[in-house]
């Protein structure tokens, strides 16, 4: 790993705070309580603790490269002892070649020899703990990062294979139309070009996270229509409301298109007779609520539970962007399949 | 002279074959028919030499209709479908067409149908197909039978069992039983396995109906149906029966 706590700012501010008050104490704790003589206790206090600095960092260099596993942490107490042990050699040996002038001073560094050893211990042992602890966290931060990043693309490829599966059968009877219309009513069928350009560009251009008005959704959902409607004829008809409110309601892009898709094919594959597909939408408990609705043949069909790819997809694609299983909703009643779905408006 | 139907539910899709059909004076064309259930009475009243096609059509599609006429024109399948899913079934119609398609290509279709009709060898072209259709479809949701001169689709989870009989299989069902020109092992092969064991040479059934598994003369057994239907089990059938109810 290329980075250490140390290399935030304010964490060095706060180490060398740190590093500053406690030798501040150190002084205090020398010149005062122990009454050792101000020269000497500074050259103690600036010489003990220059060395602590120094072992804690070399402990915390340490860990950058190694980070012990869980259940290893007697090799950090086997790391900070050796460290602390080293450390109170060069104390004892440095203070004492130092300062041999004054017996008396000689004689505490010897008392106190045990007692700095502790010291030193407790302290790069705090050094190592945290250094341990911010790299972990760190680890963690960035595994969570990654998982996210491939979920995210995941997701993004799901999204788009999903929409991929749900267009060609619908643009190849289009053109199909276009063609039979180029002959006999060629204005009809620049204007089928027209539309149908205008639905694929609207597909291609939009993004799938990406939500857009429920204004806009209802201008493109059109554009399928009516080329829909040219294709199956005076089978086919809708009937669209909506309430004002709803008009600036968010849903995701691209969703109802399909939902409105399995309407007409379920409506029009199931039954030989003329098929009404009806739009409603409106707001609820800050809900955009859409409900479609197509007849179906109650003798022959099942659609409680064949409710086929086209609606599971947009399931999964609910679940995808919401988190939430319970955004779509099929009920069937007198000869009536309706589709219920609540977008969440954040 | 051919003599022809057109069969799709969509006008545009009619509309371009008939245009099509104007540079062939050798084909008259008979009938134009909305779905699969005109489809099936336009052949049966005017038992045409060729047919063309729509795939995905209302109630039945056009490999169900196939299946419910005794007569068997050449099929010629007008269709978006993909490539790939047609592919597999491509040799055995007079050819596939997919939309939207050209004159040439339209022409090159009827050229293929005067070769086979020309060749001394031709013969019905539609059996071959539905085997082959059946093996890829994915498994069947309803089973598509006639009755008399009506057509009766029957969702999957109401067929009781299934028996052999004759040349045809017998469905039994709470509306009765209804006989189809098919063999046992089409069923075995094209309904879900999970629902639907074969326990018999001449028995396939829906264990969702079964309540009861007796034992029956020696290695047999015999299942009790919530119908009252009794199906037999031979001692392979009991095996697969025990497996696919996980006992």
């Amino acid at each position: 790993m290329s980075s250490s706590p140390l290399t935030k700012t304010k964490n060095r501010l706060i180490f060398s705070g740190a590093w500053l008050i406690w030798s501040a104490m150190y002084f205090k704790m020398l010149f005062f309580d122990w009454q050792i003589e101000w020269s000497y206790a500074l050259i103690d206090t600036l010489t003990t603790n220059g060395l602590l600095l120094v072992t804690c960092l070399l402990v915390m260099i340490n860990l950058r490269f190694y980070n012990p596993t869980k259940g290893k942490f007697f090799h950090l107490v086997i790391l900070c002892i050796a460290a602390s042990a080293l450390y109170t050699i060069i104390i004892r040996f440095g203070l004492a070649s130092l300062l041999t002038a004054n017996t008396s001073y000689s004689l505490f560094v010897e008392k106190s020899i045990a007692l700095r050893f502790d010291m030193a211990f407790l302290i790069t042992g705090c050094a190592a703990l945290i250094s341990t602890l911010w790299h972990s966290q760190e680890d963690q931060r960035e595994n969570e990062h990654r998982k996210t990043e491939a979920e995210k693309m995941a997701r993004d490829a799901e999204l788009f294979k999903l929409r991929q599966q749900l267009q060609p059968h619908f643009l190849f009877n289009s053109l199909n139309s276009i063609s039979a219309l180029a002959i006999s009513q060629p204005h009809l069928a620049r204007k089928m070009i027209q539309q149908l350009s205008d639905f694929l560009r609207g597909t291609l251009k939009k993004e799938e996270q990406q939500q857009i008005n429920w204004i806009e959704e209802l201008q493109f959902l059109n554009l399928y229509l009516e080329i829909e409607k040219v294709r199956f004829g005076h089978r086919l008809s809708t009937e669209i409301t909506s309430t004002p409110e709803s008009n600036s309601k968010q849903l995701p892009a691209l969703l109802l298109q399909p939902l409105v898709e399995n309407a007409i094919k379920f409506g029009l594959y199931d039954t030989t007779d003329s098929v009404k597909i009806s739009i409603h939408a409106k707001v609820e408990n800050n809900f955009l609520i859409v409900i479609v609705q197509n007849p179906f043949d109650k003798d022959t069909s099942r659609p409680g539970q064949g409710i086929g790819f086209g609606l599971s997809s947009i399931q999964r694609r609910l679940h995808l962007l919401y988190g939430r299983n319970d955004l779509l909703e099929a009920s069937t009643f007198n000869g009536l399949y309706t589709i219920t779905l609540k977008i969440p408006q954040l | 002279m051919i003599r022809a139907i057109i069969i799709d539910d969509e006008p545009l899709a009619r509309m371009i074959v008939k245009e099509y059909l104007q540079q062939h004076s050798g084909v008259e064309l008979l009938a134009e028919c909305n779905d699969g259930f005109e489809g099936v009475k336009a052949i049966q009243q005017h038992k045409p030499d060729l047919i063309f096609l729509d795939i995905q059509m209302p109630k039945i599609n056009g490999f169900e209709m196939l299946e419910l006429i005794d007569h068997s024109p050449a099929v010629i399948f007008t269709t978006a479908f993909d490539e790939y899913a047609i592919k597999a079934f491509e040799s055995h119609a007079i050819d596939y067409l997919l939309k939207p398609f050209s004159q040439d290509r339209f022409n090159k279709a009827l050229q293929k149908l005067a070769d086979q009709f020309s060749s001394p060898s031709h013969s019905t072209v539609s059996r071959p197909l539905l085997e082959t259709v059946s093996q890829i479809a994915p498994q069947n949701q309803r089973i598509v039978v006639k009755n008399g001169s009506k057509i009766k689709i029957i969702p999957v989870e109401d067929v009781f069992y299934l028996e052999a009989a004759d040349d045809y299989v017998k469905i039994h069902t709470k509306e009765g039983s209804f006989l189809k020109n098919k063999t046992m092992n089409h069923f075995e092969q094209s309904l879900d396995k999970n629902l639907f064991v074969r326990t018999h040479r001449s028995c396939i059934v829906n264990i969702q109906q079964i309540t009861r598994i007796d034992p029956y003369e020696k290695d047999n057994h015999i299942a009790i149906l919530k119908s009252g239907g009794r199906v037999s089990v031979s001692k392979s059938g009991y095996a697969k029966l025990k497996g696919v109810l996980g006992i």
